[in-house]
């Protein structure tokens, strides 16, 4: 049987770092937002209102274009039950899924696997960025890491072409496995052979490319061009991972925070346009988080870790809206002076999961959640 | 001769991060069990000199909440100290006691705990395991300062005895119960918030107040016991000397099957670890009695290259071999990181069980990291190990393509490689013939080129 119908695919742009949730999306009617913010507070003037509670940071022109557009979900007061408040430990509950005990599985690994267990595509899942996040890692599951997409392959330090391409004609038959040298050997020899062919299936993906769209010059509009590339390439990648930030705002927080908003709503405009143009947009969709929002009170610069944040999807087959309510900002509901969060992540997660992906998600989140339906 | 570089490198290659063929050399010609005596007993040569970094650094003095900083610190060590085998133990035990700086956010308190391991990890294995009990990285990674008179918290009482020293299987839970009774108010001072950029440092503290005073019955033993006893009891255990040797088995050795199928899994080679366990044992636990044994054995001097290397391996090892990396110098934060692309975050092991190893150190993308990295620094014919290889290659005048491939693979390791591989490389030497040396840049580049195709080898990912 055939189908037209087209394999979802998944962009996670992760925003590292802790994005100011309460600056990203205001409660500009809120007294105590402007209580809460008197160094960081956006000027009343400058507040892009999208409702008559609620108005999103000036630099996020574009996400208002989508807002408008019925193509941006906003999601409230995501997050999970006793935030750690440190980087690297929210980082791991968001990548595996498991806020009481130190995981190791990453949950889109384990979605790749679902998707292809056979793992005839070593490019199913393609994790942008010098190392693999723990979100796509998994034993024995291929993912490819691209760094950066015209760069990447194997032994790019050989600067003269033709010597590469001998050098890599000798690699693969040194590493096609041979029989009798040991269950390590050939494992070597396998995974060997299976980064070059990423590698080489990745590698026509430039030259298949053509647009009108120029990307903005950033690091995150960059990265969001290669996957652009790749995606338009038709190669059967279903998932894509990457970040930008870092959004750690403790310090100087005004200029900085928009200067990453503006990087970031560059690179997603393009990018959707990009597909557009190239009518590969319906079966796209992006999601934003950050793994925590910060401190309610400013500390006269910046703003400091905190608890609940807001997730983000974007895309035409997005259903556009807010969903789950803004944590209370009053002082009696804080804990710790951060924002509660009232939806689990692990939620916004199962919607991806089944409603996108069309994945059982609970052996992948370990639980069942309750799903926003943005889908 | 040639024998006796080949086991001086293999010892060098375990019992540190690999030597160049100069130091090969002198070392063979010192001897094999004096050079062992020098890597037991290191005070007479340098360690890293952390001030000199530190004057070049400043803003590692005391790294807070950025990652990389304290890897970078210890990085430094791991590329400048003679005492390599000392440095090595460290990397042993921070794979054994895996602490993770991602809960911590406090990487000062890492580089502490890296200091602890080099100062007591060649030494007795009780002291060590005392220090690392009262280490607040540790402390605060396995919750002791949650762990209460009234409110026990099992978190380190747990793992001290399944991943630190016994192992599954030789205790109940109420051993974990009582083990971690004992423990209870050994905390850490100054557990207060963040400052703005970061912690304050952490102290060990012990609070009477909150210390369960009851009596307790530990693996069969009774008495109020505090924390000391408790350590008394778990190094006397026979399950704790055949924990400790099959963990340096793996390490230093040959590939075990991964920790948590120790249980069921035999050793691989029993009399091995027999053989480590009593020494530890009837040595009082003295780490430095147990690796002696281990690198003058048998079935040590015959394990060469059965184990796949680290990336803290692969990364200390070629950056040592090529040279010109001797810092201070820019760019040390981002070679830490490369340990890290290739599969080992150091100081941030994925949990407390650390990282698994052997062929699990290998997917398609660490692997790509491996090769790349590599092939990177070994192509580069301006680096002092790389020209010093070009050098011997030149005294010898034209090389033909066999000679060329067999003079590489030799100063590379000595590499042992399988024959249809010798092939290919002998193949791609024979497409410019012989090599000749009227054209010095060319000849250069043909060698660097050949070093490229050998640490591509899956041979050269092995130790």
């Amino acid at each position: 049987m055939t189908s037209n119908k087209k394999d979802p695919v998944l962009v996670v742009l992760q925003l590292s770092g802790g994005n100011d949730y309460m600056n990203t999306v205001i409660p500009y009617t809120d007294p105590l937002y402007r209580d809460n913010r008197p160094a960081v507070g956006i000027a009343d003037e400058d507040i892009i209102r999208i409702n008559d509670e609620l108005g999103f940071h000036p630099s996020l022109r574009v996400m208002e274009e989508m807002f408008n557009q019925g193509n941006l979900a906003i999601v409230h007061g995501v997050g999970y039950p006793d935030s750690p408040r440190s980087h690297f430990r929210s980082m791991d509950i968001w990548h595996t899924c498991e806020p009481d005990k130190l995981g190791t599985e990453g949950w889109l690994g384990l979605a790749t696997r679902e998707i292809d267990p056979h793992k005839e595509n070593v490019v199913t899942t393609v994790s942008m960025g010098p190392s693999m996040f723990r979100a796509v890692s998994v034993a024995g599951v291929p993912v490819a890491a691209v760094d950066s997409l015209d760069s990447y392959g194997l032994l790019t330090g050989i600067s003269s072409q033709e010597q590469r391409l001998k050098i890599l004609d000798r690699f693969s038959q040194m590493y096609t496995p041979t029989i009798g040298t040991g269950a390590v050997m050939e494992y070597l020899g396998e995974t060997g052979l299976e980064a070059m062919k990423g590698a080489d299936i990745l590698k026509v993906a430039p030259g298949m490319y053509s647009s009108t769209v120029e990307y903005a010059d950033n690091p995150i509009a960059r990265k969001l061009k290669d996957i652009a590339r790749i995606h338009l390439a038709d190669l059967g990648t279903r998932i894509f991972y990457c970040d930008y930030g870092s959004f750690d705002s403790h310090a100087n927080q005004p200029g900085m925070h928009a200067g990453l908003w503006n990087d970031v709503c560059a690179g997603v405009s393009d990018f959707f346009a990009d597909l557009k143009e190239h009518d590969a947009d319906d079966n796209v969709i992006m999601i934003m988080f950050s793994e925590f929002g910060r401190r309610v009170h400013d500390n006269g610069s910046g703003t400091d870790h905190g608890a609940a944040g807001a997730a983000f999807a974007l895309g035409t087959p997005v259903k556009g809206g807010f969903y789950g309510e803004y944590p209370s900002r009053k002082a009696e509901d804080l804990q710790q002076g951060d924002l509660v969060p009232n939806l689990d992540f692990r939620g916004f997660y199962s919607t991806v999961l089944e409603d996108w992906l069309g994945l059982d998600s609970k052996p992948i989140v370990k639980g069942e959640f309750e799903k926003p339906k943005f889908l | 001769m040639a024998e006796d570089i080949a086991l001086m490198a293999h010892l060098m290659r375990r019992a540190g991060f690999g030597a160049t063929r100069e130091e090969l050399e002198a070392r063979a010609a010192q001897g094999y069990d004096a050079t062992v005596d020098e890597l037991l007993n290191p005070e007479t040569v340098d360690g890293a000199d952390r001030y000199e970094f530190l004057r070049y650094h400043p803003s590692f003095w005391k790294p807070i909440t950025s990652p990389g900083m304290g890897a970078s610190a210890w990085l430094h060590s791991m590329l400048n100290t003679e005492r390599v085998l000392e440095e090595k133990m460290v990397l042993f035990w921070h794979q054994v006691f895996a602490t993770g700086g991602s809960k911590l956010d406090h990487w000062h308190e890492m580089v502490t705990q890296v200091d602890m391991f080099r100062q007591y990890g060649m030494g007795n294995y009780r002291e060590l395991l005392v220090e690392l009990s009262k280490n607040p990285a540790m402390i605060f990674w396995l919750d002791n300062c949650d762990n209460h008179e009234y409110a026990v918290n099992e978190n380190w009482g747990r793992e001290l005895l399944e991943l630190f020293s016994m192992g599954v299987g030789n205790y109940t839970e109420d051993d974990v119960r009582e083990c971690s009774r004992a423990f209870t108010g050994w905390t850490i001072a100054a557990s207060i918030p963040r400052n703005a950029h970061g912690r304050y440092d952490w102290e060990f503290e012990y609070l009477p107040e909150d210390h369960d005073e009851g009596e307790k019955t530990f693996l069969g033993h009774t008495g109020n016991f505090n924390g000391e006893d408790i350590i008394d009891i778990v190094c006397a255990q026979p399950a704790t000397a055949r924990f400790i040797a099959r963990h340096l088995y793996n390490f230093f050795v040959a590939e075990e099957p991964q920790v948590p199928a120790w249980s069921v899994t035999p050793p691989n080679d029993p009399e091995a670890i027999d053989l480590l366990a009593r020494t530890f044992t009837e040595s009082g636990y003295e780490m430095r009695e147990v690796l002696r044994v281990l690198f003058t054995s048998d079935f040590f001097k015959n394990a060469r290259y059965a184990k796949i290397k680290s990336p803290a391996e692969v990364l200390v090892g070629t950056l040592r071999f090529v040279g010109g990396y001797k810092f201070p110098a820019p760019g040390i934060g981002n070679l830490s990181k490369e340990a890290g692309y290739m599969g080992q975050e150091l100081l941030n092991p994925p949990s407390v069980e650390g990282w698994h190893t052997g062929a699990e150190w290998i997917n398609s993308g660490t692997l790509m990291k491996r090769i790349n990295f590599s092939a990177d620094m070994v192509g580069d014919t301006t680096r002092p190990g790389i020209q010093a290889i070009v050098n011997r290659l030149r005294a010898r005048g034209d090389l033909e393509p066999e000679e060329l491939v067999d003079a590489c693979l030799d100063l590379m390791g000595p590499l042992v490689v399988d024959g249809d591989n010798r092939k290919q490389l002998v193949n791609h030497a024979r497409e410019l013939g012989t090599l000749t040396w009227a054209d010095d840049v060319q000849a250069r580049d043909r060698v660097g080129e050949m070093l490229q195709l050998v640490v591509s080898l899956r041979e050269y990912q092995y130790a």
